[in-house]
């Protein structure tokens, strides 16, 4: 393995958190990924990949239809087709329990983003909801096998269109997926009539795919009771829990394994159908079954990023000092799941104010659940604020970044609560610093046919942690090993706890074992909403407490390092952080909630960044490249420079999309998705990503152990504005409608 | 996807005979966009007839300065061959602003003539389509109509045409060979493709038995050329508008023109109409627009596609503009 020692490009780079800094050596350094090479070679493999005796493969029929009834399903034709094993259907299909109520006391409640019973039920709820899995010998048999399938429908009527139903609208309810949905502090309303600028904007984003580079794909294998499935689900353990649950068997009786991941962002953080229809099909055909879906596949069952209304109001004095934020939020959930998002959260945390407004409504529609992506909320929330933010310094003739500076806040706007951490001014320092904003001149300046201009924006996420459990073990043999079921995405937690480990028993980091993507190992938080590195540095530190006291207890071995003594002991010293089950379990649940809330009363969290960027807009026709970028970030202490600064490229290069590309298209009459696959959905492409700066404080959050907060989700936030900004500054046209297609860039599309 | 059988003739005239026998025969280029619809079950095949490695990849250049093309090379290898980067920069950069480097690797001239529309009704087999299934009805022109056509449509369709190539061809006054067991004949490449009228099922002239042998290249017109591609990212995306472009101006003004337009027809467009105003009077943007509007002044619009009118407008101006600016170095050059 190579390794990098480089340090995080940073200011003042304080080490992590009090004591034992001199032994630190591994933590900070852009260590090389552990599972690069393999995934570069191609020797990883994939779920998809994995050799399985007696595999059968499974394919869905969808149902064209937003609302229907199945009448009846031929699958005569089907079956007969040589190589078709069985067609399941809600005639033969076994029975499964429903799916859990979401519950903080039950985190794994959230993997159920679809209340439909699929394959148990004659009702259609959402177009492209599977009503079939053809199981055969091999996938082409099965996919063609899928279109000899006649299914009669009875058609319902059904609301699909999301503009046309705004009125039905309801108010957003607090989840535990998103806290932060309304509120209010003093009379937003009439501070920003009495305000002498005002600002106004009406904006809307479109719904966004994951678009994660491996499809979802599940391979579900039935001994007796015993289900082994393999899926590259995001959270093992919410995945387990939840086919234990809906399978009725013994939670034990599940073993979900996700050793190898192409991405996720959120779209594998819940059970869907694919994956449950493949158990299911398991266990009708009392065979092996694989079910890899196609791009069509995932984005017809897989819930997408809602789109949303905004409406963003500022009232301010002349000198730029806000008096009133109102931010007001549309979006779009299922009647048969999904939920609010928090889109208004970022306007409770970023700028004082003395009136605020928040508020979330929800509209339910017969369509897909919509579901968490990368910074749920907070990736167009900021599109909103940012932009307003933008509006507003333009209005009182004051830097952006000025104008940021004058209503920078240390405790949240709307509850007056500390941040446990929050060093924007700095952040913005640095970036403009590395940019060259003071330098950039005039926005609109010609470049042969493009105009140039530039754009900056705030970036913030909240940080959470979870409970995560592990085993750590220093054996005889020199070596040391830690558990846990945590799942690597791609974005590199197992090189990232090894270096942890590394430097908590003072080891060398060759000797750090970490295994993972297993639910035979103890219990670990999904990979979302920024926690899972966070979550499982906690844990580690913990279990290195108890495995260096143990070895002091083990005698006069104990002397000299951790290795040595345990090799001196002559026997494995293991020690375990968390309970998996049982009533001491219940009780870790019951302190982390305890904690949680104790903690979130106190201070707020949040990893932070400052974006800024360069754009060329071409005069004719109106087609905008991203020349240059820099990006500042504040994620607490930093373990690894490399897969940390790769985890804020790729939220930028995201939020690229967000802001020029992404857009999720549905046939308002009809629920059905447009085009539901990458040739319609246009992910950015290489020539669409320029040069990213990414430049870190490295400053730990007093509050987080090892001063962690999380860096998967903060990169994308922000990025939508920044760019309109940039555009506004090149052209003196602000956008608020994304993506910023060329027709919208110049004016030309209709109205949203 | 649906059973077929796959055969590999030694010969054109084994595939002639393959395909004339077979019904349900077709013939297979690179396969990047008929093995995407045989997949999709759009498009079916009893039999596939591979005619990607018959001797049909030269680039041979004939007696009058032009260039015959086979059927078979590869639209990478035609763009980067030397002769066409000099003589016909438009064919060059039309074909590498389509797709992307492993597509155009597979990708042949003949399977590029023949892709079939990219408008999302015609894959969605849930959806009512003429081109698909003729008298079926038409799902997109109330639908998601963005990337529709304007120019060409009629009641029954109005899907555009996705070749970038093609659209170099029209422009290039290209002819196309084709060849069956009752002989060989050519046709223009303006000609190739038909408008859809109440048939859209019925793409081009060619017959089903008739395979595309050669594109055949007329010496290069007077003048600079180059292709302008607009589209929602900078790169692997069709063209919301493009427009291919061949200026020749002389003392002044302009002595010819070609221009082609892509992503706003049915068929790759020739703006006849365009030139005509063009040619004898000084060039301007003024003059461009002009000449612009009155090739689209049969645009059938809905509110979403409707920009197209003036991102075609724009583009071509803009297009003429640097063909007809000497000091600007970068058009009629391959990057
Ligand atoms: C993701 C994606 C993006 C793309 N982007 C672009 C783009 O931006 N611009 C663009 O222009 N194109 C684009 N394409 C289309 C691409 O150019 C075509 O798929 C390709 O040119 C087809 O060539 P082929 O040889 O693979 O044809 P095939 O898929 O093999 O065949 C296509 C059709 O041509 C017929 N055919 C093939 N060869 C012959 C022959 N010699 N004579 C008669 N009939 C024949 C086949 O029967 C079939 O009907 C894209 C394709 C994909 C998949």
């Amino acid at each position: 393995m190579t390794t990098t020692p480089t340090r995080p490009r940073a200011t003042p780079s304080t080490p992590p958190t009090a004591g034992r800094t001199d032994e630190r050596q591994w933590v900070g350094r852009g260590v090389d990924r552990r599972d690069g090479p393999a995934k570069v070679h191609g020797d990883a493999l994939y779920t998809a990949d994995r050799p399985f005796p007696g595999l059968t493969h499974g394919w869905m029929v969808h149902a064209p239809h937003a609302r229907a009834r199945i009448v009846a399903i031929d699958t005569a034709a089907a079956r007969a087709h040589p190589g078709v094993v069985d067609v399941v259907t809600h005639d033969n299909a076994p029975r499964m329990a429903p799916p859990p109520s979401a519950s903080l006391l039950d985190l794994s409640s959230l993997a159920s983003r679809s209340r439909v019973e699929y394959l148990n039920t004659d009702q259609v709820h959402y177009d492209g909801q599977p009503v079939a899995v053809v199981v055969a010998e091999s996938l082409e048999t099965a996919r063609y096998a899928a279109s000899l399938v006649r299914v009669d429908y009875e058609v319902l009527p059904a609301t699909t269109d999301f503009r046309a139903a705004r009125d039905t609208a309801t108010r957003a309810k607090q989840t535990p997926a998103a806290p932060t949905v309304s509120g209010t502090k003093g009379d937003a309303v009439a501070s920003l009539d009495a305000s002498p600028v005002v600002v106004e904007l009406g904006l809307t984003t479109p719904a966004h795919h994951h678009s994660a580079m491996e499809p979802h794909v599940t391979t579900a294998h039935w001994d007796g009771d015993r289900l082994t499935v393999w899926d590259p689900t995001q959270g093992i353990d919410w995945c387990r829990k939840h086919l234990a649950r809906r399978f009725g068997v013994d939670v034990r009786q599940v073993r979900v394994l996700a050793p190898v991941i192409g991405g996720g962002f959120g779209g594998k953080g819940s059970v869907w159908a694919g994956t449950l229809l493949t158990v299911l099909a398991a266990r009708h055909v009392e065979r092996p079954v694989r079910m890899a879906l196609s791009r069509e596949a995932v984005t017809r069952t897989v819930g997408a990023r809602t789109p949303t209304m905004q409406r963003v109001a500022l009232g301010a004095d002349r000198d730029g000092r806000l008096r009133s934020v109102v931010h007001e939020a549309v979006v779009r959930s299922s009647t048969v799941g999904g939920g609010s998002e928090q889109v208004v959260a970022v306007s409770t945390a970023l700028y004082a104010t003395p009136a605020l407004r928040v508020g979330t409504e929800v509209v339910e529609l017969d369509m897909l659940p919509n579901t968490f992506m990368r910074a749920p909320g907070d990736a167009t929330g900021s599109f909103g604020l940012e932009s307003a933010m933008d509006q507003l310094a333009h209005d009182v003739s004051l830097d952006p970044v000025e104008l940021r500076l004058r209503n920078d806040t240390d405790r949240t706007p709307l509850h007056g609560r500390r941040f446990s951490h929050r060093r924007v001014p700095d952040l913005m320092e640095l970036g403009s610093r590395e940019f060259g904003w003071a330098e950039r001149g005039p926005g609109g300046r010609r470049d042969g046919d493009r105009l140039v201009g530039h754009g900056m924006a705030l970036a913030y996420h909240p940080a959470l942690t979870f409970e995560a459990h592990v085993v750590l073990r220093a054996t005889a043999a020199g070596r040391v090993v830690l558990r846990t079921s945590a799942q690597d995405m791609g974005m590199g937690i197992a090189t990232v706890l090894a270096q942890v480990v590394a430097d908590e028993l003072a080891v060398p980091l060759d000797r750090v074992g970490v295994e993972y993507g297993d639910s035979d190992q103890p219990i670990a938080p999904p990979a979302g909403g920024s926690t899972q590195t966070a979550s499982l540095t906690a844990a580690t530190v913990r279990a290195a407490e108890r495995l260096r006291s143990r070895v002091q207890r083990l005698g006069p071995s104990a002397a000299g390092s951790v290795l040595d003594a345990v090799r001196a002991h002559g026997q494995d010293v293991e020690v375990v952080v968390g309970h998996d089950e049982g009533l001491r379990a219940r009780a870790g649940t019951l302190r982390w909630i305890a904690e949680t809330l104790w903690g979130q009363r106190r201070w707020q969290r949040a990893a932070w960044g400052a974006h800024f960027c360069e754009v060329a807009v071409d005069a004719d026709t109106g087609e905008v490249r991203v020349t240059r970028w820099v990006g500042a970030f504040d994620i607490g202490a930093v373990l690894n420079a490399k897969t940390a600064a790769s985890q804020l490229r790729g939220g930028i290069v995201m939020g690229l999309g967000l802001a020029l590309t992404e857009e999720s298209v549905t046939d308002a009459r009809t629920g059905r998705l447009v085009g539901p696959d990458l040739t319609h959905y246009h992910v950015p492409s290489h020539a669409d990503v320029p040069e990213i700066g990414i430049h870190l404080l490295g400053d730990p959050d007093p509050t987080a152990p090892r001063g962690v907060v999380g860096a998967g989700e903060v990169g994308i936030t922000g990025v939508g504005a920044a760019v309109a900004n940039a555009v506004f500054d090149a052209t003196g046209r602000r956008l608020t409608h994304l993506p910023l297609t060329p027709d919208r860039v110049l004016g030309l599309a209709p109205e949203a | 996807m649906r059973p077929f059988d796959y055969a590999r003739p030694a010969d054109v005239d084994e595939a002639l005979s393959l395909v004339g026998d077979t019904p349900g025969a077709r013939f297979l280029g690179g396969g990047t966009n008929l093995v995407d619809l045989l997949r999709r079950g759009v498009e079916t095949a009893d039999l596939l007839v591979d005619v990607s490695r018959l001797p049909l990849d030269e680039i041979e250049e004939a007696a009058d300065g032009g260039l015959r093309v086979g059927a078979g090379v590869r639209n990478s290898d035609l763009a980067h061959h030397p002769l066409v980067r000099r003589r016909y920069p438009v064919l060059s950069r039309a074909l590498l602003s389509g797709a992307s480097g492993q597509l155009r690797a597979m990708a042949t001239v003949g399977g590029n003539l023949h892709q079939r529309t990219r408008c999302p009704y015609f894959t969605d087999l849930d959806a009512p389509c003429n081109k698909r299934d003729r008298g079926a009805g038409c799902a997109a022109r109330h639908g998601a109509s963005r990337g529709l056509a304007v120019l060409g449509t009629s009641e029954r369709c109005a899907a555009t045409h996705p070749s970038d190539l093609a659209v170099a061809l029209v422009a290039l006054d290209a002819r196309i060979e084709l060849a069956s067991r009752d002989g060989v004949r050519e046709v223009s490449a303006d000609g190739f493709h038909v408008l859809p009228g109440e048939t859209p099922d019925i793409e081009t002239v060619a017959r089903r038995d008739e395979l595309v042998t050669a594109v055949v290249l007329p010496s290069p017109p007077p003048g600079r050329g180059d292709y302008r591609k607009v589209r929602d990212r900078a790169s692997y995306a069709f063209a919301l508008v493009s427009v291919a472009a061949v200026l020749d101006v002389v003392d002044g003004d302009v002595a010819s023109v070609r221009l082609g337009l892509g992503g706003v027809g049915t068929v790759p467009w020739r703006a006849h109409r365009a030139e005509a105003h063009l040619t004898g009077s000084p060039l301007s943007d003024e003059r461009v627009a002009e000449a612009v509007a009155l090739e689209l002044a049969d645009a059938r619009t809905t509110p979403d596609n409707a920009f197209k009118v003036e991102l075609a407008r724009r583009t071509a101006v803009a297009t003429l503009r640097r063909l007809a600016t000497p000091s600007d170095s970068t058009a009629g050059a391959i990057a």
